[in-house]
């Protein structure tokens, strides 16, 4: 759980360009992060890279704040 | 309607030669090429391996962070956004830039923002992040396409791109007239201010169709130079008997057009004045000019007509003299047509002899060379014309640049469609 939070950590602050800091579970990409509709694809694609998984668009909706990625993450890779 | 005058307040250049308006002009009068041989991607299977590259500080080019006029990327863009553009959206805003701060113009009002507009074009758009993303489709499928894919190639993504960078709000448009585009972005541009549309554009062209795409697809249509390939800097050599075709170049050329009497108010340096505009249709063939040089005539005709001037007034011409084997003397005999007995007084040089064809910024970089011209007295040299082709009374400014007072120049540009436009400057007293 904690190297995935940390992976996406990665991915959050290479794609949006913020401080590591700011990056935490109840950050919301599009409200605390600076993402939009574009970026959040982009965050999308990255983690499915980034862990071999498959995340589809009705679950991509979901997807709103770094806790809510690292939950899927985990659940998927059960 | 009246048209109200337009004049040129600023200028920003990205090119072979550098990128930088003060650097690029003064290695173009001393005669300097930014021609190399291709070492970024593979061409060892093409039969052009040349090409105008714009310097940079990772060496290509020959460039480096200590010599001046190098491009540097990173000091346009923070390396995450230059990843969701094409490079030649990259040139424009590098280009713009440099123009609307060597203009001084700057909004004080939301009313100024409304009356600032956009319209920078380009040839061919992203070629090489098209090529990409259909690698990427073919190869892994269409869910690994990135959300940035449409608009980081996008043709109006540069002037969207611009408009969004300064908080210009005014018309936001672009040009697409392959090697024309640069010509007609600065004179619709110029039109936009002259009937009220706009008081301030930043108009231009950019390009960077230098791939693999772009490189083996000009050559599949015959229209490259392919006997120089050890020699770079000799290989685009206009009206010289042994040109063999055109060298591809890459940038931008972007002009800080204004209505003249709001320049003049706020004291704008002002450089010159976009007096004159045409246009005119080959209707003959898809990539040949035709025959009778009509099509490049005519679009003359209409400048000077719509400039008041006659050919008489005009002093240098800078020609769209591609180096290709038919169309450098088709446009001669239209401008010796043109000129009559004016002709003998006439310098005209080809600017792609140094930096090669930039195709859809062409037009851009060719017009402010053009103004220039008028600003220091000197037209610019033709590069390797050692053996003119063919005879002509016109001075075409052999390897060395010829000063002398330009108080109205021509710059010519005729592109793939058989599309062709010409935009006169004039010095303003």
């Amino acid at each position: 759980m904690s190297d995935i939070l940390e992976r996406v950590k990665k991915i959050v602050v290479e794609h949006l360009d913020v401080d590591a800091d700011k990056v935490t579970e109840e950050a919301s990409f599009t409200d605390d992060l600076g993402a939009d509709s574009l970026d959040n694809v982009e965050l999308v694609m990255a983690f499915e890279e980034e862990f071999d998984i498959e995340i589809p668009d009705d679950a991509a909706e979901h997807i709103q704040t770094v806790g809510a990625a690292v939950k899927f993450i985990s659940e998927k890779q059960g | 309607m009246t048209k109200r005058r337009v004049v040129v307040t600023g200028l920003g250049l990205v090119t072979p030669l550098g990128c930088g308006t003060d650097i690029v002009w003064s290695r173009l009068i001393a005669g300097q090429s930014g021609l190399s041989r291709i070492e970024h991607f593979e061409v060892e299977d093409i039969s052009c391996q040349i090409a105008g590259i714009v310097p940079r500080v990772d060496g290509r080019n020959g460039g480096s962070p200590e010599i001046e006029g190098s491009f540097d990327p990173d000091a346009v863009l923070p390396a995450r956004e230059q990843k969701r553009i094409d490079e030649f959206i990259l040139y424009a805003i590098a280009a713009a830039d440099e123009a609307l701060a060597h203009s001084g113009w700057e909004a004080k009002t939301e009313e100024d923002k409304h009356r600032a507009g956009v319209l920078i074009g380009s040839g061919i758009g992203g070629l090489q992040t098209i090529y990409d993303a259909s690698v990427l489709l073919n190869e892994r499928g269409p869910r690994k396409l990135s959300p940035f894919v449409i608009p980081a190639m996008l043709i109006n993504l540069a002037s969207g791109q611009v408009s969004i960078r300064h908080g210009l709000k005014g018309p936001n448009h672009s040009v697409v007239t392959a090697c024309s585009t640069g010509a007609h972005a600065i004179g619709d541009a110029a039109r936009l201010i002259a009937y009220g549309d706009a008081d301030m554009m930043v108009a231009g062209g950019a390009e960077s169709a230098i791939c693999r795409l772009g490189l083996a697809g000009f050559a599949a249509a015959r229209a490259l130079s392919t006997g120089f390939n050890d020699n770079p800097k000799a290989g685009s050599r206009p009206y010289d008997k042994d040109r063999d075709g055109f060298v591809m170049g890459e940038g931008a050329g972007v002009m800080i057009l204004e209505e003249y009497e709001s320049a003049k108010a706020r004291g704008a340096t002002i450089y010159a004045e976009v007096a004159g505009y045409g246009l005119s249709g080959d209707a003959f063939h898809i990539t040949s000019p035709a025959e009778d040089g009509d099509g490049g005539f005519r679009s003359m005709s209409a400048a000077l007509k719509s400039a008041g001037l006659s050919a008489s007034d005009i002093d240098y011409v800078n020609a769209h003299g591609t180096s290709t084997p038919k169309g450098d003397e088709i446009e001669l005999r239209a401008v010796e047509r043109l000129f009559g007995e004016c002709a003998n007084d006439l310098v005209m040089s080809s600017t792609k002899s140094a930096v090669g064809h930039l195709l859809g910024a062409a037009g851009a970089i060719e017009g402010i060379f053009s103004v220039l011209a008028i600003k220091h007295g000197v037209c610019p040299p033709t590069l390797n014309l050692d053996n003119p082709s063919v005879e002509t009374s016109i001075n075409l400014a052999p390897h060395k640049a010829v000063t002398k007072p330009v108080k109205a120049a021509l710059s010519n540009s005729f592109g793939f469609g058989g599309t062709n436009a010409s935009v006169v400057f004039k010095a303003v007293d």
